[in-house]
């Protein structure tokens, strides 16, 4: 075995702002009160931070950052692409960073004024392009919603998935949202007859298939486990952390290789879990990337939960519910009812299940899956007490 | 040329130009390895099988079935919106299932994309390619394989 970065690195603040629409804070300034928090929670002071790691998709990039913030002198600095693929990635890169020993307190954070209409892609898409979207936006494929919803229908053509199985995934993680007072959905419950009435976005998806639109940021701070020991916060390691681009991917049109299905999850387990001594059976919660429902099976699948064909299935009795499912997932609401910051409230939430801290904590629960987009090239991360 | 609203390729990415003459010319061009052979779609410049960057076009037979399909809903850029609900369906070609593409189901080379009855799509049905002039774009869209034309 390879020297691996396995719990020498630990996550030791973390925070959010509050999540809304059309918020008045810019991305940057959503991003560096978020870094300030934690920073904050970690104790830690921000001339001591050395290290930022950015989605490449963010507005406020590490210079600003850093001006803002006061930081005394960046040694590492990097930035991790394809969106809601980052999440983990950014924390990971983090981890690294500081395990090889290129800075000693690194910062990953996203900030997204997703509301407004300016920041999604798909809305600027100019009529004439030269990209590997010319494969698909001109016969009306436009949204990352349509994209997926295509993957969808195979899914369910070759395993016999349903809504009610999509039903199962957005319940789930309302439940979580209503019982999270800074979730947005927090005073708004879902019913399975709500869904199924819910107006259509992308056929076999409705609106509740989707993840929801989001200001808001939030950020966390990375060092050694040496370190991490003298904290005031109990350290979560990183004890594993991948990243995947499977073969022939395409970024979200995945149709044009021999195996649409095995997404990018697939590729990164491999990776995550040859690291990790910790078993997808060990694991008894799960961040996993929600941007739409049907992601929700194909990772399952992916990160070997279950077999091929069978991510469906395993949401039936409950089982991504907190407290008795077998695998309580996305346990503060998630993209689809607590706030969707590109992923990155996944992350967050995976070291409050590991502080003992969410609001719906899984008892005795020692380690935490986290992933990023299923669709992109993606990230994830076991943390674990 | 009236803009249609569309979004519709540059014509200006090397690897992809001699597809687009093609379906100008009515002709649907598979990117081909002129050194081992293996088709690939979409066109880029290196062959991942051997690594070759010399490149062939072969004349699909035009003919595949529907892999999956989608039916639009607003919001959806304007042009689209007029048109929503609408269908998108990616095809399998019959020279090899993996070699798949994005289209529309129709019902005549210029027939509107909502004109087919989604709820009559099913994966799995034939269909052979027609293409619809958008501008001075030549789109490759399909019809079931029995229909007339």
């Amino acid at each position: 075995m390879a020297h691996t970065i396995k719990d020498r690195t630990a996550i030791v603040g973390i925070a959010q702002t509050r999540f809304g629409k059309g918020l008045e804070d810019s991305e940057l300034s959503l991003a560096c009160q978020a870094i300030s928090a934690a920073l904050d929670d970690a104790g830690i002071a921000p001339g001591e931070v050395d290290g930022l790691v950015a989605f490449s998709m963010e507005d406020g990039r590490e210079v600003e950052v850093a001006r803002n913030l006061g930081l005394g002198g960046v040694t590492f600095f990097a930035q991790v692409g394809y969106g809601g693929g980052a999440g983990c990635g950014t924390t990971g890169h983090a981890a690294l960073a500081v395990a090889s020993g290129q800075c000693e307190v690194a910062v990953a954070w996203r900030a997204r004024k997703r509301a407004d209409k300016a920041s999604r892609p798909w809305a600027q898409t100019g009529n004439r392009i030269d990209t590997p979207w010319q494969w698909s936006r001109p016969w009306g494929l436009l949204r990352p919603v349509d994209e997926i919803a295509m993957l969808t229908r195979r899914y369910m053509h070759e395993y016999g998935a349903t809504r009610e199985h999509l039903a199962n995934v957005a319940l789930a993680f309302r439940k979580h949202a209503n019982r999270n007072p800074a979730a947005t959905m927090h005073d708004k419950p879902l019913t399975r007859e709500q869904y199924m009435s819910a107006r259509w976005v992308s056929e076999p998806l409705c609106l509740f298939d989707n993840c929801l639109e989001t200001d808001g940021a939030l950020a966390v701070v990375v060092v050694s486990a040496e370190r991490a020991r003298d904290l005031r916060q109990p350290p979560v390691y990183i004890h594993a952390y991948a990243q995947g681009i499977p073969p022939q991917h395409q970024t979200m049109t995945n149709y044009f290789c021999d195996d649409p299905l095995a997404g990018p999850s697939h590729t990164c387990a491999r990776r995550l879990w040859a690291n990790s001594d910790v078993r997808p059976a060990d694991v008894s919660v799960a961040q996993i990337y929600d941007a739409f429902s049907p992601l929700i099976p194909l990772s399952l699948e992916g990160y070997g939960f279950c077999k091929r064909g069978e991510g469906a299935a395993f949401t039936e009795n409950g089982a991504l519910e907190w407290p008795d499912g077998r695998l309580p997932t996305n346990t503060s609401g998630g993209g689809m009812s607590e706030a969707y910051v590109h992923g990155f409230n996944l992350v967050v939430e995976g070291v409050r299940q590991m502080r003992g801290t969410s609001t719906s904590q899984v008892e005795g629960a020692t380690s935490c899956l986290v992933t990023s987009g299923e669709g992109v090239p993606t990230s994830a991360l076991v943390l674990r007490r | 040329m009236a803009a249609s609203g569309f979004v519709l390729p540059g014509l200006e990415d090397p690897a992809a130009r001699p597809f687009w003459e093609g379906t100008a010319r009515g002709e649907l061009l598979l990117q081909t390895c002129a050194d081992c052979g293996k088709m690939r779609m979409p066109p880029r410049p290196m062959c991942p099988a051997c690594r070759s960057i010399r490149v062939a076009w072969t004349r699909a037979s035009g003919r595949g079935r529907v892999w999956s399909f989608v039916v639009a809903h607003p919001p959806l850029l304007p042009a689209y919106a007029e048109l929503a609900p609408y269908n998108v369906i990616v095809v399998e070609l019959e020279e090899d299932p993996t070699l798949r593409l994005v289209g529309n189901l129709v019902e005549s080379a210029e027939g509107a994309i909502n004109a087919v009855d989604p709820s009559t799509i099913r994966i799995g049905e034939p269909v052979r390619v027609v293409f619809a002039q958008i501008e001075d774009v030549a789109l490759p869209r399909w019809v079931r394989a029995g229909a007339a034309g």
